[in-house]
């Protein structure tokens, strides 16, 4: 272990160029995932503070009767989407507009609001086409004259994020591609420039396995390191885009070691593509 | 007990056609063997199918227990631990010490570390290189590097010790001295398999000689001993 790790160190001072290239095209591939996870983090816990507010609101006509209230109520509060369904009169309609309208108080006038439903949805069921579907099965009592539900810009956020995403994974993963090529194209110029080791290595009974390891521990060891350098770069970001644009959080631990632990993957699964064919050249 | 049997053994090259051509003979435990023959003869390829760095086109290899037919890369490693291969061009690794070039062997073959040292210094005295230890290669003679590398050769402990003209860069006084150093680490119960054109070291020395021509065994002075049932003891 002690010469695997020896011969790892190594290999950093024989060819310290393309090793930082390595390391920094593993930090941009992450850097890539990691930016465009950050945009998609801050939008799901933007919506997830507003899904909590997410509502249907159904309007009623005037002449609904308690009875059919309660009834469409006990109904929709048996949905499995939905957590709880609560009946609004006119006069907390209104109420609640003054309160939210501050201002222009005196423009509201007691019956001017209708009396409404107010639908909350259980968590893990506020994606816009569950509320949708939630909203269309609301929408047929007789008495529901008009549904209102989620904002146009939520479902704008949404697709925002999907968009992030979808743009992190494929960008992440060209990088992560051109990451793999570099890392095999050192891989090849260490086991030449090793040669003669390896083939003492070989004469005196060292398994491939044993040859590989110091590759891989190089390829671990850069991995981390290229990892380590985009969380830096993608907390420089997050800190730029909260002082320049939006407070933005950032990765918690957690997923600060996800992307460590990525690196480490990109870094030792490039080296293992490769090292297994270089070594056998040699004799 | 055979430890290396060679069965009918033919082998071809790709490019240049065949190298050896239904050989057959057996090696016993602590044997000294000298292969000799002129140059192109194929004495390096019968050491090559020893140490099973290429395998028999037809025919088959056992070497200890180790068999050429259907052999894995493992276990071809695992048998490598229990030979000692040396070259005619020692095969040193040139930044490394005297010392640490041995150290590698014993690293790779798993010797733990607290023990590295300490066989080191034996095998650097078996050789009669204690006071070299840390020298480069390039500060030491012909013979004295050649010494190193059956140092490392020696620190498996092999049963079989293969050298490939291990006097072949060497003026007289070392070859006279590292052949010394063979007979000695055959005394001790290490087989010895050598190739040579040193044909005045192979007269004098009264051991063993399989001499190979274009291929094939032409004369094995063993064969000869056979059919002088007198001669032997
Ligand atoms: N790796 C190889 N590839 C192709 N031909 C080889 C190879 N090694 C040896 N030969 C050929 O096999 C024959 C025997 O070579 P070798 O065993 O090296 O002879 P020696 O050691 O007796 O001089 C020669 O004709 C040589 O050209
Ligand atoms: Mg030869």
């Amino acid at each position: 272990m002690r010469l695997a790790v020896r011969e790892a160190l190594l290999g950093f001072r024989r060819a310290p160029m393309l090793s930082m290239l390595s390391i920094t095209t593993i930090a941009f591939s992450l850097f890539a995932f990691g930016l465009f996870s950050l945009v998609a983090l801050n939008i799901r816990s933007t919506l997830s503070a507003m899904e909590s507010r997410v509502e249907i609101r159904a309007f009623l006509s005037d002449s609904t009767t308690p009875e059919s209230i309660a009834a469409a109520m006990g109904d929709i509060g048996g949905f499995k989407e939905v957590a709880r369904v609560e009946y609004i009169t006119p006069e907390q309609a209104l109420e609640r507009a003054r309160l939210e309208l501050g201002e222009f108080k005196d423009v509201f006038e007691a019956g001017f609001l209708p009396a409404s439903l107010d639908v909350r949805m259980r968590e893990g069921y506020r994606d816009p086409e569950t509320v949708k579907k939630v909203a269309d099965r609301v929408k047929v009592y007789d008495f529901v004259d008009d549904v209102r539900y989620g904002e146009e810009w939520v479902q704008k956020l949404y697709s925002i994020r999907n968009v992030a995403t979808a743009a992190g994974i494929i960008l992440g993963l060209a990088f992560a591609a051109v990451s793999i090529i570099v890392i095999g194209a050192t891989i090849r110029m260490a086991v030449m420039a090793r040669s003669r080791e390896i083939s003492i290595m070989r004469l005196v009974g060292a398994t491939d396995g044993f040859i590989r390891r110091p590759f891989l521990i190089e390829g671990l060891v850069k991995g981390v390191l290229g990892g380590a350098f985009a969380l830096l770069l993608t907390r420089v970001a997050s800190s730029l885009i909260s002082r320049y644009f939006i407070q933005t959080e950032f990765f918690d631990t957690r997923l600060a070691l996800l992307g460590l632990l990525g690196g480490a993957v990109i870094g030792v699964v490039g080296s293992a593509l490769s090292v297994g064919r270089q070594i056998r050249r040699v004799q | 007990m055979t430890v290396i049997r060679f069965a009918n053994v033919s082998k071809e090259y790709p490019r240049t056609g065949v190298a050896l051509h239904d050989v057959s003979f057996n090696v016993n435990k602590g044997e000294f063997v000298f292969l000799t023959g002129p140059s192109g003869a194929g004495k390096s390829t019968i050491l090559k199918l020893i140490y099973f760095d290429e395998l028999p086109t037809r025919g088959d290899v056992w070497v200890s227990s180790t068999r050429s037919k259907g052999v894995s890369r493992k276990e071809i490693s695992l048998l490598r631990r229990k030979l000692g291969v040396v070259f005619q061009d020692f095969r040193l690794l040139e930044d490394r010490s005297v010392e640490q070039n041995i150290a590698f062997a014993l690293d790779v073959i798993g010797t733990p570390q607290d023990k590295i040292h300490a066989k080191v210094s034996r095998l650097l005295g078996q050789v009669g290189l204690s006071s070299k230890a840390t020298s480069m290669p390039r500060e030491l003679s012909g013979g004295e590097q050649q010494r190193v590398a059956i140092a490392r050769a020696l620190a498996n402990d092999p049963v079989v010790l293969v050298a490939d003209e291990p006097t072949g860069n060497l003026d007289d006084r070392a070859t006279r001295g590292v052949f010394q150093l063979l007979r000695e680490i055959n005394a001790a119960g290490t087989a010895v398999v050598m190739a040579t054109h040193n044909l005045d070291l192979v007269k004098r020395a009264e051991l063993r000689v399989l001499e190979i021509n274009r291929g094939a065994i032409v004369y094995d002075t063993d064969d000869e001993k056979r059919r002088t049932p007198e001669l032997t003891p």
